[in-house]
């Protein structure tokens, strides 16, 4: 919010004029009958999507020549707002002189493009973005029935935000080469969930398969794991600072079992590490001595100094050893 | 010709107000809580207002009514202070309203459950009204107020205020009533209903934005939701707003004076639309038994019409109407009253509502009348819902795609 959001917008100032010209004067509305497609020898294909209790519907007429699947004449009908009107108007148009192959390419974007005044400025607000979508999907369905396919099938890709036309596998790669933490960062970098917020969470204008709150909580799951298994492998290899604290406790046992703890038990003694920390400029190794070694007048000073020096040398200079 | 139809809305100011109001900005502008002349001479008129008000919902001498800034302040004034005094400290944890009440008794609702407290949400009827019985059957020895609105903005409907007094009455549980759309459009006698707190606002019968009213029986306790001087008796801080308060009286008292033939007048106007409508197009109801609804207000369903649609053809015929449409607001959510009502999804998205006020001319409601036949006329012949030639075997809608909640 700032001093240009106070007032906010007027719904209907925000649409641009194509789509107030549209809205008043459509000009592919109207209906193609199965006998008028006959007559010229062409195929007749008619599509719904919506209805009337989910707020918005339109059909889409497509008269198709069977020779080179050339959509030759498009209509549509509408129950919806202005922007759905507008949109089904320019979908049709879009849709004219194309092949079918060609016109299940066409997407949201390009209609909501398609209805803009000047190529910089969108031609609806954010939460009308959706009603292009519509138009999308009964081009996928229409496509669909005339080449006897799924329309599912046109889809390449899981689109999370259809708004923004913005991939699951975007998000994803957005959200870890950039590590955003929250859904307001994702819709900076890529718009997904800035327009009718549906796929922001459940909950909004419609129910959606996938979630922004849940890729992001599953990316960062994902990266968290990722990281750990870098510092596991890391830790592999030697990089004693980068390890889990399990990965330290176990390195420093193994260390001690290979060099030190044989000298001790020979001695009726042992030693246990108790925890490791991070100090400012130390990594610090608790441990406690067992039998002989408790109380042993070495155990603060020669015994001591060689379980530091041989941990130091084997994992980082950076260990000092804590007795308890 | 442009014609307003859009009064549940807000109410253009009546000249005859404005008038009153004038003197109180630049000749009488004085703080009426000053000792000298220039805040003493405000008081004179600050009376008369609190008489008029008193006067048109004949609260008595022992009530308080408290000016505020709005309704929603009003609203959010009782819910937070009840919850406050109730909740926080005392023993009660439960809060009773129905689910078509105002965003601003709606919204704090949520806000008090994102605190705590419990919220049951009543439901309507197929009239959209809510039934005394209900109210009886959801509160508990734990609620500590019910709230109900006396006429829904969206139906007009009118809500058994009485009723529903007696039962919170009977349980000694707190009773607020929203009468937004209630006060100045039909008789509200706070003296033949037992009601704790009523909330007003001036803009819905011909007076200005920016003043309201809360009404407190028995001038009984509740905490201000404002604190600073000690104004209005220490229950509503900040400087009188001498001039809206001038306003608010006033029309409340021309609203309220004959009534009874105020309201026929207007009924008489909203009926012949709603007959001639009902008459010339088909596939076309209202909802609400017309005789319990507040006499201005229409809500209309067209099959086959989009809300946001059909309010934008009347816009271009220069009628300003409302609707509850989805698409036409902010959160693409279908009408929520119509959908309480228990109506199918399809009405939810086809709700026209038409206000009138006392202002409606007779020109005017032919005019509307006639921009309304042709902007579903227009709208009808682009719907898919009235489309002749069918989908192809398999294109059909098998369901709601989109799935509105």
């Amino acid at each position: 919010m700032a001093k240009n959001d106070i007032l906010g917008e007027s719904l209907w100032d925000a649409y641009s004029n194509k789509v107030t010209t549209l809205m008043n004067n459509p000009q592919h509305q109207g209906e193609i009958t199965e006998d008028e497609a006959a007559s010229r020898g062409n195929k007749l294909i008619v599509a719904d999507f919506g209805a009337e209790s989910c707020g918005d519907a339109v059909r889409l007429y497509w008269e198709i020549d069977p020779k080179d699947d050339k959509i030759v004449n498009s209509k549509f009908k509408s129950f919806g707002c202005g922007t759905a009107i507008a949109s089904s108007d320019v979908m049709t148009e879009l849709c004219i002189g194309k092949t079918v192959q060609e016109a299940v390419k066409i997407t949201n974007i390009d209609v909501e493009m398609a209805l803009r005044d000047t190529p910089d400025v969108p031609a609806v607000p954010p939460q009308k973005m959706h009603c292009s979508v519509m138009a999308y999907d009964v081009i996928k369905k229409a496509a669909g029935l005339y080449l006897g396919v799924d329309s599912e099938s046109f889809e390449e890709e899981i689109i999370v935000c259809e708004c923004a036309r913005v991939s699951l596998a975007t998000l994803q790669e957005v959200i870890k080469l950039n590590d955003l933490t929250t859904v307001e960062q994702i819709t900076d970098y890529t718009k997904a969930g800035g327009f009718c917020k549906s796929c922001i969470k459940p909950g909004g204008h419609e129910d959606r398969e996938y979630y922004l709150v849940d890729i992001l909580a599953d990316t960062r799951k994902e990266m968290d794991e990722e990281k750990m298994k870098a510092a596991a492998e890391s830790g592999m290899g030697g990089d004693f600072e980068a390890m889990t604290l399990v990965q330290k406790i176990k390195a420093i046992d193994a260390a001690i079992d290979e060099s030190v703890r044989q000298f001790l038990v020979m001695d009726g003694g042992n030693m246990e590490v108790i925890d490791v920390k991070d100090a400012d400029d130390n990594i610090d190794v608790y441990i406690r001595y067992l039998g002989a070694c408790n109380g042993c007048s070495s155990s603060t000073t020669g015994t001591l100094y060689a379980i530091e020096s041989t941990l130091k040398e084997k994992l980082s200079s950076k260990i000092r050893v804590l007795p308890i | 010709m442009q014609v307003y139809m859009d009064n549940n809305a807000t109410t253009m100011v009546d000249p005859k107000v404005v008038e009153a109001m004038k003197p109180y900005f630049s000749e009488l502008y004085g703080n009426p809580n000053s000792l000298h002349k220039f805040g003493t001479k405000t008081h004179p008129a600050i009376s008369k207002a609190i008489d008029q008000t008193y006067k048109a919902i004949n609260a008595s001498d022992n009530d308080d009514i408290i000016f505020t800034s709005c309704a929603t302040e009003s609203n959010n004034w009782v819910l937070q202070s009840v919850w406050i005094d109730h909740i926080v400290n005392g023993d009660k944890n439960h809060i009773v309203v129905s689910e078509v009440e105002h965003p601003s008794i709606l919204s704090t609702c949520k806000f008090l459950e994102d605190n705590g407290v419990k919220v049951t949400y009543l439901p309507v009827n197929e009239q959209g009204v809510v039934e005394a019985h209900t109210v009886r059957s959801f509160i508990t020895d734990k609620t500590a107020l019910v709230s109900i609105m006396w006429a829904n903005n969206e139906t007009g409907m009118i809500f058994p205020i009485k009723e529903i007094g007696e039962i919170c009455k009977e349980k000694g549980v707190l009773f607020h009533t929203d009468g937004v759309q209630a006060v100045g459009k039909i008789p509200v006698d706070m003296q033949s209903v037992h009601v704790d707190f009523m909330s007003m606002s001036a803009h819905k019968f011909h007076g200005p934005k920016g003043i309201g009213a809360l009404y407190i029986k028995d001038s009984q306790a509740l905490s201000p939701l404002l604190h600073g001087g000690e104004h209005m008796g220490g229950r509503r801080s900040g400087t009188l707003n001498v001039p809206f308060i001038v306003g608010m009286g006033e029309s409340l008292e021309i609203a309220t004076t004959n009534i009874e033939e105020k309201m026929a007048s207007i009924a008489a106007k909203r009926d012949k639309i709603e007959d001639a409508l009902l008459a010339a197009i088909p596939e076309t109801f209202t909802v609400g038994d017309r005789t319990n609804r507040t006499p201005n207000t229409i809500l209309i369903s067209i099959r086959g019409v989009e809300g946001e649609g059909m309010l934008w053809d009347l816009n271009n015929g220069q009628i300003g109407a409302s609707t509850g449409s989805a698409c036409a607001s902010e959160d693409l959510e279908a009408n929520t009253v119509m959908l309480a009502i228990g109506a199918d999804n399809e009405l939810a998205h086809t709700g026209i509502r038409l206000s009138l006020s006392r202002f409606t001319t007779d020109e005017e409601v032919d005019y509307v009348i006639n921009h309304f036949e042709d902007a579903v006329k227009r709208l009808r012949a682009i719907s898919s819902s009235f489309a002749k030639v069918q989908p192809t075997p398999g294109g059909e809608v098998q369901e709601c795609e989109l799935h509105h909640h």
